[in-house]
């Protein structure tokens, strides 16, 4: 039994196979969730009330988190076409589109990061603008704001991280990404990244003891989300079986078992496991690795799902 | 309300190609880039073969994730008989859009827009068929309205047996193959 498929058509980005996103898209996914991540870490560590600390890493958290935000911007602007029309996003709003909730999302997350920054002004930016120091003097005036602060970074931090998901699989016609399990999976991959960004920048120990806690938990978690991503695909119809074989052993497998699985899951956290049980030393190692990994993971997803696709021959 | 559609007939189609270059010729379809395609499915086992010839487009689906997703509203479902259009100066080439069909109808027009089939809405404004089903030598296609009990494209999904391309998609297409 053969069924062969034979088309004229050769739209450039579309055939032989869909490759209308490039680099920019998964840079632009792996920022939005490694930005998620550290607002919900940061609205946390707040919410602790480490920011009371001389030395508290997170003094600059939202900060980076601003200019990465903007680095993820700026990649996604580089990816439309008509970049000239980029103020049309903020013409409507489209409650069928993720696409322009993200664009709305953005708009909110400035102003609750720049709140962040309020709480503690670094020292070399303090009395650089007045009206700043006068808002963060109000602010640690009114302990409840400084509370309030740090759950709105939490909420919007999570409302961002699940957006990155939601992005791809609301767009049914790739196989790939019609998981109700990706936003998810996109959400504590973001956590793990924030989590060993975090533990990589900060001078204070016990951050550190305690984000490469949180890190492995996260870790583990991505390993259910992924196993959750995985048997929902496989349990699923034909076109969703073929989808998730391009990961388990096809064309993508080598970078999603030894890259994103191996190097980016499981061999970190048994690093992370053996360092807070002190048989090891904490290392720049692991955390760079999950970094590494949350990147190329975005890579696979993206660039495997565009590969995915419905057949369009008709079975009779 | 009208809701526009094609009929094909496959067992007319010789795959000549006709549609797809009047369709270049009337929307000035950059070159290397088409609107409409031909496509040939072989099926079955040796020496029991089955070839269907089919000439594609944009499905004008009344389900369209396309118009769904678009983040500006640049894709957008015309009044006149539901055709699926895009507004040229207000998308953002996203590409969104193309990532949600899965007919892979949509492409983007060196512009940086958008772009496909239209049903050649311009034409039927004035009351013309499409510039492919008005050129094709073996009248295989037939333009109309599906809500229409009269029209031809109704009477001929009543009296033949015809398929759409991946119902299971679930984007209601609004182009069908007569077997
Ligand atoms: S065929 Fe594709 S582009 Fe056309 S209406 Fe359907 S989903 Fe949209
Ligand atoms: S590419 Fe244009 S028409 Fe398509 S979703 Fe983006 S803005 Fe809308």
């Amino acid at each position: 039994m053969i069924q062969e498929l034979t088309t004229t058509r050769h739209n450039e980005l579309i055939d032989p196979t869909l490759q209308i996103w490039g680099w920019q898209i998964p840079i632009y996914l792996f920022i939005g969730g490694l930005v998620a991540g550290i607002m919900i870490i940061s609205g946390y560590l707040v919410l602790k009330g480490q920011y009371k600390k001389n030395v508290f890493s997170c003094f600059y958290l939202p900060q980076i988190s601003l200019i990465l935000l903007s680095a993820g911007m700026l990649a996604l602007f580089l990816d439309l076409e008509h970049k000239l029309s980029v103020w049309r996003l903020y013409t409507t709003f489209k409650i069928t589109s993720p696409m322009s909730w993200g664009a709305w999302i953005l708009v909110i997350i400035y102003p609750v990061l720049f709140l962040n920054t309020l709480i503690r002004i670094p020292e070399r930016f303090q009395n650089v603008i007045p009206l700043f120091d006068r808002l963060s003097a109000f602010i640690n005036k009114h302990p409840v704001l400084i509370k309030n602060i740090g759950i709105l970074n939490m909420f919007v931090g999570t409302l961002l991280g699940m957006y990155t998901g939601v992005l791809l699989s609301s767009l049914g016609a790739r196989p790939l990404w019609n998981s109700a399990m990706l936003w998810m999976l996109f959400l504590v991959s973001g956590l793990s990244s924030a989590a060993a960004f975090v533990h990589l920048i900060t001078d204070d120990a016990y951050e550190r003891e305690l984000l490469a806690k949180a890190d492995n938990a996260f870790l583990t978690l991505e390993l259910f989300a992924f196993g959750g991503f995985i048997s929902g695909l496989l349990t699923s119809t034909r076109v969703h079986i073929q989808a998730i074989r391009l990961l388990l052993d096809g064309s993508y497998a080598a970078y999603f078992w030894v890259f994103v699985i191996g190097l980016g899951v499981v061999v970190p956290l048994s690093i992370q496991l053996l360092a807070v049980n002190h048989k090891i030393k904490h290392s720049p190692v692991a955390p760079m690795l999950v970094i590494a990994g949350g990147l190329i993971l975005r890579f696979v997803i993206v660039f495997a799902g565009q590969e995915s696709h419905w057949t369009s021959g008709w079975i009779r | 309300m009208a809701r526009f559609g094609m009929v094909i007939d496959t067992a007319k189609c010789v795959g000549c190609m006709d549609c797809v270059v009047a369709c270049k010729t009337e929307n000035s379809v950059p070159e290397g880039l088409n609107r409409d395609w031909i496509e040939y499915e072989v099926q079955g086992k040796y020496p029991s073969l089955h070839m269907e010839i089919r000439s594609e487009r944009c499905n004008h689906c009344s389900n369209p994730p396309c118009v769904y997703c678009c983040p500006t509203g640049a894709s957008h479902v015309h009044d006149l008989g539901g055709v699926v259009l895009v507004e040229h100066n207000v998308c953002i080439g996203c590409k969104a859009c193309i990532a949600s069909c899965p007919y892979d109808a949509r492409f983007i027009h060196p512009d940086g827009y958008a772009d496909k089939c239209t049903f050649c809405i311009h034409r039927v404004e004035k009351g013309l068929d499409p510039a492919c089903v008005s050129v094709c030598p073996t009248h295989c296609m037939s333009f109309g309205d599906l809500e229409d009990p009269n029209s031809d494209v109704t009477r001929l999904l009543e009296s033949r047996n015809h398929h759409a391309l991946i119902p299971e998609a679930g984007t209601k297409p609004c182009i069908f193959y007569l077997v």
